[in-house]
This record gives C-alpha cells, sequence and structure tokens, in this order.
C-alpha cells in the first residue's frame, strides 16, 4: 500500500467520508473508490458500490484480473437519549464497539463530564440538537428518560429518518402509552420499528446488564 | 483499549513516520468457519511490534514471519492457512476454515 493512499483513507475517514480501496492483488496496483467514483470495469463499480451500501469487503474476479475492495466506512453513530445510570454502560460498551457515541438530554445535573467522561455531550432538548446532526442508515438512537417531554419529541424527529435501529426504555404499558401519543402523527409501521420494551431478554437486572441487553440487540439489528 | 481497525491504519502510518519498514496484512478471502472477517487487519514492523489479527491467533505468528521476508523482497504476496494446509500442525485453523490474506509493504 501506498502511503498516499493510507493518508487519503484516513482523512476521509475523518471527515466521515464512505470509500473503497481497490487493490489489484496480481499487480498490487491501488486507488480509491468514492460513491462517485467510475473504473474502467462497469461490473467491478457495480460490486464496490453493493460493498460500500452492505459494509462488507470482498474479493472479486473482474476480466480474468483480482480485486480485492476493502470498504472504509464511517464508525457507526449512537444517539443516546437520556444521561442516566444505564447510559454509563451503554456508552462503555458501544465505545469498545467503536461507535460514535452523542449523548444528548437537557438536564444538566445529569448529562455533564463529571458523570460521562467519555462521550460528547449536547445539554440540549432533542429536538434542538437532532436536526443539526447527521443521521442516517449507519445511525441507532436510544431513548432512556422514559420521560415523554424529552423521549417524544426524540422519536418523533427520527421515525422520519433512516435510522437502522431506534430503542426505547420503559415497560410495556409504557411503550403502548407511548405508541399512542406517536401515533397522532406517525403510521403504524414506522412506530412497529421502535424496539420496546428495549434490549433482547436476558433477564438483565442491573443497569450494566440492561445496556448490555440494548447493545445485544443493537448489533442483532445490524448484523442479522 | 482492544485496538480496532478503524485504528490499525492509524497505527500503520505513525508507525511509518516514526522510519519503520510496515506491512500490512489483510483477510481478502475466507471460506467455512473462520474467526476474523474479510478486512480484518494485522499490522507487523521492522522491529518485530504487531498490532490487530487476521485470525484468534492461531496463524498470526506465521504471518509475521512472512513479513520479515516481505521486507527483504519488498514484493506483496497471497497466504493461504487452513487445516487442509501441509503446515496445518503448526499455523492451521483450529476451526476448520481457510483464509486468504493480502501481504503487502506500506510504501
Amino acid at each position: 500500500m501506498q502511503r498516499k493512499i493510507l493518508e487519503e483513507i484516513i482523512l476521509k475517514q475523518g471527515e466521515r467520508k464512505s470509500l473503497a480501496h481497490i487493490t489489484d492483488t496480481d499487480s498490487g496496483d491501488e486507488f480509491i473508490f468514492t460513491r462517485s467514483s467510475k473504473t474502467s470495469y462497469p461490473e467491478l463499480d457495480k460490486e464496490i458500490i453493493d460493498c460500500l451500501r452492505f459494509d462488507r469487503s470482498k474479493r472479486v474476479q473482474i476480466d480474468n484480473k483480482n480485486f480485492f475492495i476493502d470498504v472504509y466506512n464511517p464508525p457507526l453513530k449512537l444517539l443516546i437519549i437520556g444521561a442516566v445510570h444505564i447510559a454509563q454502560h451503554l456508552i462503555n460498551f458501544a465505545n469498545n464497539l467503536n461507535f460514535e457515541c452523542i449523548l444528548i438530554d437537557p438536564r444538566e445535573g445529569f448529562a455533564n463530564k463529571e458523570r460521562f467522561a467519555d462521550v460528547k455531550i449536547y445539554n440540549n432538548w432533542p429536538d434542538e440538537v437532532l436536526p443539526k446532526l447527521e443521521i442516517d442508515e449507519r445511525t441507532a438512537i436510544v431513548t432512556l428518560t422514559h420521560d415523554p417531554k424529552i423521549d417524544d419529541v426524540a422519536l418523533d424527529y427520527v421515525l422520519d429518518k433512516s435510522c437502522f435501529y431506534i430503542g426505547s426504555l420503559g415497560s410495556k404499558k409504557t411503550h403502548n402509552a407511548r405508541i399512542e401519543r406517536l401515533s397522532k402523527k406517525h403510521s403504524k409501521k414506522k412506530l412497529a420499528a421502535i424496539r420496546g420494551p428495549i434490549g433482547l431478554d436476558i433477564g438483565a437486572r442491573s443497569p450494566a446488564e440492561i445496556a448490555l441487553s440494548i447493545v445485544s440487540q443493537i448489533i442483532s439489528e445490524l448484523r442479522l | 483499549m482492544a485496538i480496532s481497525d478503524h485504528d490499525i491504519i492509524n497505527i500503520a502510518l505513525e508507525w511509518k513516520n516514526k522510519g519503520r519498514k510496515v506491512a500490512i496484512a489483510t483477510v481478502i478471502q475466507t471460506w467455512g468457519s473462520a474467526p476474523r472477517g474479510v478486512g480484518s487487519k494485522l499490522l507487523i514492523d521492522d522491529l518485530g511490534n504487531f498490532e490487530g489479527s487476521v485470525s484468534g491467533g492461531c496463524v498470526e505468528g506465521a504471518v509475521i514471519g512472512e513479513a520479515s521476508d516481505l521486507f527483504k523482497t519488498g514484493k506483496a504476496k497471497i497466504l493461504e492457512y487452513g487445516v487442509s494446509n501441509e503446515m496445518a500442525w503448526e499455523v492451521g485453523l483450529a476451526c476448520g476454515g481457510t483464509i486468504m490474506i493480502y501481504l503487502a509493504e506500506l510504501n
């Protein structure tokens, strides 16, 4: 690999841009491919675009040549609404899984650097911050306050976005009431995407165990 | 903290900037059960340091050995490891899978 290619990959990653690094593994020739690029092989272009979409690196044989398509997508993003105890554990797990975590809670007593050292914090209402963030199919959101004043505004906003995961903390009763409130503005189909009660059923009890069940559900939604 | 695949390329540049020779081993294809997916990387320098992984620890030693050859010849190569490999006793994958690795120097 050439140093200038490596530097370009690092630069583009910093800018949160998707790219593929293509190597002809017979000749060693290599180049960077972004969404607007084109090669002289339409078949290869199609393969690369699929790889970028599915976040999957792949070796392909085209026209008697062997190409390795190495995908570099920006890190997955996790938006956490509510700087509660579970959020502390959730952020630990998610940081280890290389998620870019963003914590949103207007209550400064909850969301502060004392309680949350390793995360970007916004002390704003979700509807003030969310429109400023890039929310796409590589974004997951979790609402943890179970206060409708905070959680509902976040859900209301992201239901119209393409997040791969939406989860909301709260009992079945809380969740049903939440769906009832949101159904005034959103279709049943969209609301069915909200995972609630949140997390995989692993019998979690402590905040750390609940965080584990949430992060497991996020990964299963992404990979299965 | 554990090193992620995203960090690996940053470490590669850091090592190169320190004037070391750096080899990047990348899993380019897998068959059957394989512990690390396609795109996983192992970084090796000429001082014997390494970061990341291309398997669950089964073939890293062999790949590091190949890297020292690469530092002499500078020629990128493809390596294959699996249970059918004649060196299976030493570097075979216990999981029964086969992996193909592209090993190249950072120039």
